[in-house]
């Protein structure tokens, strides 16, 4: 389908549907606005925000008094609540944050410190026996640790769809594989901008606001629309490695090395599928769509990880990838809004955007209400949707029994890694936001995300997506969902 | 539900297992497998050479799935297809999943067969992208023989073993055009004739010391690199489809679960001449406890492995207890281990059997012999096998890795209960 110009200017669109430009776009579709959330890839959350460590951050390390911080703190609130309500995989695991040097240790009060003013007080010291007894495998070496007991894990996966989703439902028009090649400026009596024209690759998009939310490419949009053009976008490159399953026991926590003045470094964490993740490297490069892993790269984590759960590196590798983190050369967040251009930026959210997504998009949401778009409270009640559950502490399907006695599909598992059902893959086929290819059923459901990598399951699953009618009510409907690389 | 013999696996080693037990009256035999088609492997392997050691015949694959699992069935086995076993439920019983709900089967002995995979690129750390057009021998075949597609395009296999010129084939029926074979290792690992039959006939080389080095391709695989692993030099080869070959891992997720002790050779669980497991009653046979042998060899183990278990059932009180592996005592009596050293990667089975603790004969292995697989090429090694300061056995063996090396099993016969563990080693000079 291609989307000819609208009879109608939409009030908001907003470029970028990565987590932090879903979480606005939910928002928006509270209030009495019409509302279109444009990507140019062909699925929700495939920047930044699907290849990362996947925590969900209290915000005790920010730097204190910044927006970051403030905003990690409010979203992690509204998130850790969020979740709770829509089905999204959490896990409380916590944090401990482990000392290998007299150095380090030395610096453990002042990470305590900088927690409190950060408005969080529940990090503790804890003495290296306690350490040892609670993380077994932990490597010989270590001096001392901080407990930072409200560290989480989340899905990263189902966290944007959900918000994509509560806002397609709301009547936000999702347009995926549109990518916005330019911008003009609309203007009314008397020479002040009332709106924009948005060129893009499906056709032209009247707007009298954007939110550019574009990630990786926030500095172009910016370009574009006359932003103030004070940020530069600059990728650093972070590889990660995902364990086998059967690595989970060896860790308890989140095991977080002392940060240094360049980077967080490298951290031993669970996943929410119940894997281990080893990771992220850190790595300045200027090809935004290069996510390629290096030897180097993945040779220093598996050093890393030899060191710190030295067990770890027997156990097989399920995956390794690399995520793109959109930095700037500001350390803060670049959230601003232009009420005379009716613009508003929310970019540099380098590694936090899924902890604060939605502290993000009501800070954002407020800003535009000040400088002049009016928020009215749609009428009727606002719930999130519930998404299917993917996690690996809950009870799955498979492990329904009332489930599989109501429809024998969810007895049914095609994916024996990650023991996902038939019934799993027709629904994500069939969902609001639906996959446009393995990679995006992938997200939705952990099938082909184990640790055989198809070697089972890969021609079933790929047959399946063929098989099942594709879509579902809304793409039936053909107007709220454009996926454009649906073939 | 109650059952005398619980079989994990309708493979092979499941399936042999099954007819065997039926026909030596062990009771109930109920034989769960995951897949909607009994026969594993075999199912989508669709080249021939299966069966001349178990059945003195030439099959396909799929004939040979077909044969085994309507013996199984034929001999009164029950044949649960499409049913996962999802873990252990305590006290023996086993949680199994399928369409029909979720049951819980206790059994008086399990036999895990649950075979192997080829270890997937993500595991090997090849570094570079993760395009679509990368996959395993499995995927590949599953793909092209049992959902007819069409592969054409440039392809690249990493490995020479005889799985990578299964691979090979495979990719020619599916309309690709195979660029060549890539290994590490400085010569191929298959079959002679085969290999150069295969070559000829296709016309593919086999690139030896060789090393991918990086994947590339944003969004469909367009290119490799590999390296000369002597002189360092890096090529870059297009290709639009890459298959990973063999690299065997063994499918031991539920033994795991159930505590069984893994060999750290095989990393299948630890299982001595009767093919029982650290945990008493609990039998492992076939790939998951030497990847990866031939159809035919597993079906053997399986064979093997039923009569054991229909003997413990004979003399055993009737408990199975897959989650409580601590019989350690008993077996420990009843044990001797075996090992191989390095430059030999594993031996399988990991320890000798005996009867009772005193002097009765130990449980041959399967088929006779020992399995041992080597790290390094060798034309004529000389093995040893030693208990103590005696050496029980000497024999020539040609080295290969990733190929089976046969050690006869007659020395069982000089090992002694109580000397200590037998290891067999390369012998120099």
């Amino acid at each position: 389908m291609t989307a000819g110009p609208d009879p109608e200017p939409a009030d908001v669109v907003v470029i970028g549907a990565g987590v932090v430009g879903a979480a606005i776009a939910r928002e928006l579709s509270r209030y009495q606005l019409t509302v279109v959330l444009a990507d140019a890839a062909n699925d929700v959350g495939t920047g930044t925000t699907k290849a990362n460590t996947a925590i969900l951050h209290t915000g005790f390390d920010a730097t204190p008094g910044s927006l970051e911080s403030r905003l990690l703190r409010r979203g992690n609130a509204l998130l850790t609540d969020y979740a709770r309500r829509a089905g999204i995989p959490v896990e409380r695991t916590g944090a401990l944050l482990v000392a290998w040097t007299a150095e380090q240790k030395r610096a453990l009060p002042s990470i305590k410190e900088r927690a409190e003013k950060n408005g969080y007080g529940a990090v503790r010291q804890i003495p290296v026996a306690e350490l040892y007894q609670r993380e077994p495998h932990l490597g010989p070496g270590a001096l001392a640790a901080l407990e930072i007991p409200d560290e989480s894990v989340i899905c990263p996966w189902t966290t944007p769809l959900a918000y994509a989703t509560e806002a397609v439902q709301a009547g936000v028009r999702l347009m995926l594989g549109t990518r916005v090649t330019g911008a003009q400026a609309r203007g009314g009596p008397g020479g002040a901008q009332t709106g924009h024209v948005l060129l893009t690759t499906r056709g032209t998009l009247r707007a009298r606001w954007v939110v550019n939310a574009a990630g990786l490419h926030s500095d172009r949009v910016d370009a574009m629309l006359g932003g103030d053009g004070g940020f530069t976008i600059r990728p650093r490159r972070g590889e990660l490695v995902v364990f086998d399953k059967l690595a989970r026991p060896l860790i308890g926590s989140i095991l977080l090395p002392v940060p240094t003045a360049q980077s967080k470094g490298v951290l031993v964490a669970p996943t929410v599928y119940g894997n281990v993740l080893l990771g992220p490297t850190a790595q300045d490069i200027d090809d935004r769509g290069d996510t390629a892993t290096t030897a180097d790269g993945l040779a220093s984590l598996t050093e890393a990880g030899r060191r710190i759960v030295p067990r770890l590196v027997d156990e097989e590798v399920t995956a390794s990838y690399a995520g793109l983190r959109a930095a700037t050369e500001h350390r803060d967040y670049q959230i601003r809004v232009d009420a005379t251009r009716r613009y508003a930026c929310a970019a540099g959210i380098r590694s936090t955007g899924l902890s604060a997504s939605l502290g993000i998009a009501e800070h954002l949401a407020g800003l535009m209400d000040s400088a002049g778009l009016p928020l009215r409270p749609r009428n009727g009640s606002v719930a999130p949707p519930l998404m299917p559950y993917i996690g690996q502490a809950g009870t799955r399907p498979y492990q329904n029994a009332a489930m599989i006695a109501a429809d024998p599909d969810y007895g049914r598992i095609v994916c024996h890694c990650e023991r996902v059902t038939r019934g799993e893959i027709r629904d994500a086929l069939a969902s609001t936001v639906p996959p446009a290819d393995l990679d995006g059923l992938r997200r939705r459901t952990r099938a082909q995300n184990g640790r055989c990598q198809g070697f089972y399951c890969a021609a079933t699953v790929a047959a399946l997506m063929a098989e099942l009618p594709p879509g579902g009510p809304a793409a039936a409907a053909g107007q709220q969902v454009t996926a454009g690389n649906r073939a | 539900m109650n059952v005398d013999v619980l079989i994990v696996g309708a493979g092979p080693a499941g399936l042999a297992a099954a007819a065997e037990l039926r026909r030596l009256g062990a009771g109930q035999v109920l034989v769960a497998d995951r897949e909607q088609q009994p026969g594993g492997v075999p199912r989508h392997s669709a080249h021939t050479g299966y069966g001349m050691r178990d059945l003195h015949r030439v099959l396909t694959g799929p004939a040979y799935a077909r044969r085994y699992a309507a013996a199984a069935a034929a001999a009164g086995a029950e044949i649960r297809t499409g049913t996962t076993v999802t873990g252990w439920a305590g006290n023996g019983r086993a949680t199994l999943t399928s369409s029909s709900g979720i049951e819980t089967v206790s059994a008086r002995a399990v036999l895990l067969a649950t075979g192997c995979r080829e270890r997937p690129r993500p595991a090997r750390l090849v570094p570079g992208d993760r395009p679509a057009g990368v996959m395993t021998t499995g995927e590949l075949q599953q793909r092209v023989y049992l959902h007819g597609e069409r592969l054409p395009g440039r392809a690249l296999v990493v490995g020479a073993e005889h799985v990578s010129f299964s691979a090979m084939v495979t990719l020619a029926h599916a309309g690709a055009d195979v660029v060549a074979l890539v290994t590490e290792l400085p010569r191929q690992q298959s079959y002679a004739a085969f290999a150069l039959g295969a070559l000829a006939r296709w016309r593919v080389p086999v690139w030896t010391s060789t090393v991918l080095r990086r994947v590339d391709g944003r969004d469909r695989l367009t290119a490799v690199d590999v390296a000369d692993v002597r002189t360092g030099a890096v090529r870059r080869v297009e290709c639009g489809t890459l298959v990973f070959t063999g690299d065997w891992i063994p499918d031991h997720e539920l033994a795991r679960a159930a505590g069984i002790t893994i060999d750290p050779g095989t990393r299948g669980p630890e299982v001595d001449t009767s093919l029982e497991t650290s945990a008493r009653n609990v039998f492992a046979a076939g790939n998951l406890v030497h990847a990866a042998e031939i159809a035919d060899v597993a079906a053997l183990d399986g064979i093997h492995a039923a009569r054991q278990i229909a003997a413990a059932l004979r003399c055993r009180e009737p408990a199975a207890t897959p989650e409580a592996p601590d019989h350690a005592s008993e077996l420990a009596a009843h044990r001797v281990p075996l090992t191989a050293e390095p430059p030999l990667a594993w031996i399988s089975p990991n320890a000798i059997r005996f009867a009772t603790p005193a002097d009765a004969a130990p449980v041959p292995p399967p088929r006779g012999r020992f399995l041992l697989r080597s790290q390094v090429f060798q034309h004529r090694a000389a093995l040893e096998v030693r208990q103590g300061d005696r050496v029980l056995a000497r024999q020539r063996a040609r080295l290969i890795p990733g190929r089976p090396v046969h050690l006869d099993a007659a020395w069982l016969a000089r090992v002694r209960p109580s000397d200590g563990p037998v290891l067999v080693a390369l012998a120099y000079g």
